[in-house]
């Protein structure tokens, strides 16, 4: 078998003396949509950061496209193409939406904004009539679609996406479940964290399911929905 | 009443004093509004830059104003270095380590330039030390409002550049979202150095306006930093127009209280205001944040 596109094994991380994952593994591979579920609290985030590298690994290996990236810098992790669109979508506030999606493309040749901003706006045909309003006045719903347009403007071949639908009406989580598959349409892998069950694993080929700070359940997306343990013992339902 | 004969002077050789004041505050502010700490270094630092600036006249006769061109590059470059290379690594993020870094550097330069230069006072002599220009009915001296000039200048350049250059752009992304700044492929720590660089090259200027009117000794800087810890916490901690502003208010009322209460004791005045802002203004006198 080919080595995944991106492999975890074994991570351990925590905050202060506190482990909260303990030896996790999961792989993605290229192209792929991967869903990882779990009730709040068990290290998802944790996960998220540890790969993007904002937080340090304790033990363990990450690899990203054949290269070790576990000791990287975050900005180094964004260049080689892994992008992590955190939970709470940490645009800026006091920035156009158009200079939010510009700095998503700051470590890229200036001559490729303009071609990675229509291609972003071509998703989000909001984001374009909103181009030069402040992000802070955006809806919810808003500047979750310009936190996703900031990291697909840095040109990811894989993108992490924490909690998307978080705060978001049904109306508006069907709406950006249409978009991630858009996204995933154009062929950029994706590591999709949610609460969103039932919907995550439609998109999903495969899921993990996280519990403690260890991985409870792998599989296929359709296998991970029918087992009968997912809901109430893993994600506390 | 006091007639216009004299208000007006006082008031146009408080902003110009006040503009010297804005840019050491300038830096302060830039980097507390970035870095999120105080540094207890400023003082020191604008010593230094003092110290070199009248070295660059005593023995390579170099001109003050020339050799700001070439100082704020160089104290550009100390700062960056300084940030990134002693005060980062050596805070391991803790911002209460960062507060102790910069207080020891600021103890280790004042401590090396006394034992360097002794606490003499020194001056340079410049022949236009002493000229003055007269504008409407008041003279004002020629270093004075060269200061203003170059003061009012930088605060253009820097608005401009944060706002229209990526740096500039990353600056204010770091300063506001930092996680949100690394996700997007910033480098902070790289930000975080160019900032404390562009707070230490406002020391350089600043000591390049000054020392053709001021005199030095190892302690020389932190008069000036006193007096910027209050326009940073009077214009919002923080804010870029906030200090520019702050520091010529407290100009005025520094010249002011100096009109009525003698020249001695112009000085008490910025602090009973600065003691009334914090009663009743903690956030500040000029609004919203940079
Ligand atoms: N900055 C932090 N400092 C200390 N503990 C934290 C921090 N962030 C998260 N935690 C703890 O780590 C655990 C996992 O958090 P997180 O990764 O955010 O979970 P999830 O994303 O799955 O909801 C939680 O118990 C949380 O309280
Ligand atoms: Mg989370």
């Amino acid at each position: 078998m080919p080595e995944p596109f991106l492999s975890v094994s074994e991570l351990h991380t925590g905050y202060g003396v506190t482990e909260i994952l303990r030896g996790v593994s999961l792989a993605v591979q290229p192209g792929e949509v991967v869903a990882v579920l779990g009730s709040n609290g068990t290290g998802k985030s944790t996960l998220n950061r540890t790969i993007s590298g904002v937080m340090r690994s304790w033990r363990g290996a990450i690899r990203f496209d054949g290269v070790p990236i576990e000791r990287k810098k975050p900005s180094d992790i964004v260049a080689a193409g892994l992008i992590h669109v955190p939970e709470g979508r940490r645009i800026f506030p006091n920035m156009t939406v158009r200079e939010n999606l510009d700095l998503g493309a700051y470590r890229r040749n200036r001559t490729r904004r303009t071609p990675s901003r229509d291609r972003v706006f071509g998703i989000f045909p909001r984001l374009a009539e909103r181009q030069s309003q402040q992000a802070g006045t955006l809806s919810g719903g808003e500047q979750q679609m310009l936190a996703i347009g900031r990291g697909l403007m840095a040109d990811p071949r894989l993108l992490i996406l924490d909690e998307p639908s978080l705060g978001l009406s049904p109306l508006l989580v069907e709406e950006l479940f249409a978009l991630i598959r858009t996204i995933a349409a154009q062929g950029i892998a994706l590591l999709l964290v949610e609460q969103n069950v039932a919907q995550s694993l439609e998109v999903a080929q495969r899921g993990y399911v996280l519990d403690n700070g260890r991985v409870v359940l792998e599989g296929s997306a359709d296998a991970i929905g029918n087992d009968p343990n997912l809901k109430r013992t893993y994600l506390g339902m | 009443m006091v007639s216009s004969v004299i208000l007006v002077p006082a008031l146009l050789n408080g902003l110009m004093t006040g503009a010297v004041y804005a840019l050491v505050a300038l830096g302060l502010t830039l980097i507390y509004g970035v870095l999120h700490i105080i540094n207890f270094a400023h003082g020191a630092l604008l010593t230094a830059a003092l110290f070199a600036a009248f070295f660059a006249n005593k023995l390579l006769g170099i001109d003050p104003y020339v050799a700001a061109l070439f100082l704020a590059p160089l104290f550009f470059g100390i700062g960056y270095a300084l940030q990134r290379f002693v005060i980062g690594p050596a805070a391991h993020g803790e911002d209460r380590n960062i507060l102790l870094v910069t207080l020891g550097l600021a103890v280790m330069i004042e401590n090396a330039l006394l034992y360097a230069f002794r606490a003499d006072t020194r001056t340079i002599n410049l022949s236009y030390a002493f000229d003055v220009v007269e504008i409407g009915n008041s003279f004002l001296a020629v270093p004075r409002v060269v200061a203003f000039g170059v003061v009012v200048a930088i605060a253009a350049l820097l608005w401009f550049a944060m706002r229209w250059t990526d740096t500039g752009k990353a600056i204010r992304a770091v300063a506001k979202e930092k996680l949100g700044a690394e996700l997007s492929g910033i480098n902070v720590a790289h930000i975080y150095a160019v900032t404390f660089g562009l707070g230490t090259a406002c020391l350089a200027v600043t000591a390049c306006l000054l020392i053709p009117t001021y005199y030095i000794n190892p302690h020389a800087g932190n008069a000036f930093v006193l007096i910027a810890f209050t326009i940073v916490v009077l214009g919002g901690m923080g804010s870029v127009a906030g200090a520019m502003l702050g520091g010529l208010f407290v100009g005025v009322v520094e010249s002011f209280s100096g009109l009525y209460l003698g020249e001695s004791l112009g000085q008490i005045g910025i602090f009973v205001m600065f003691i009334l802002v914090l009663l009743f203004r903690p956030s500040g006198l000029f609004g919203e944040r940079a």
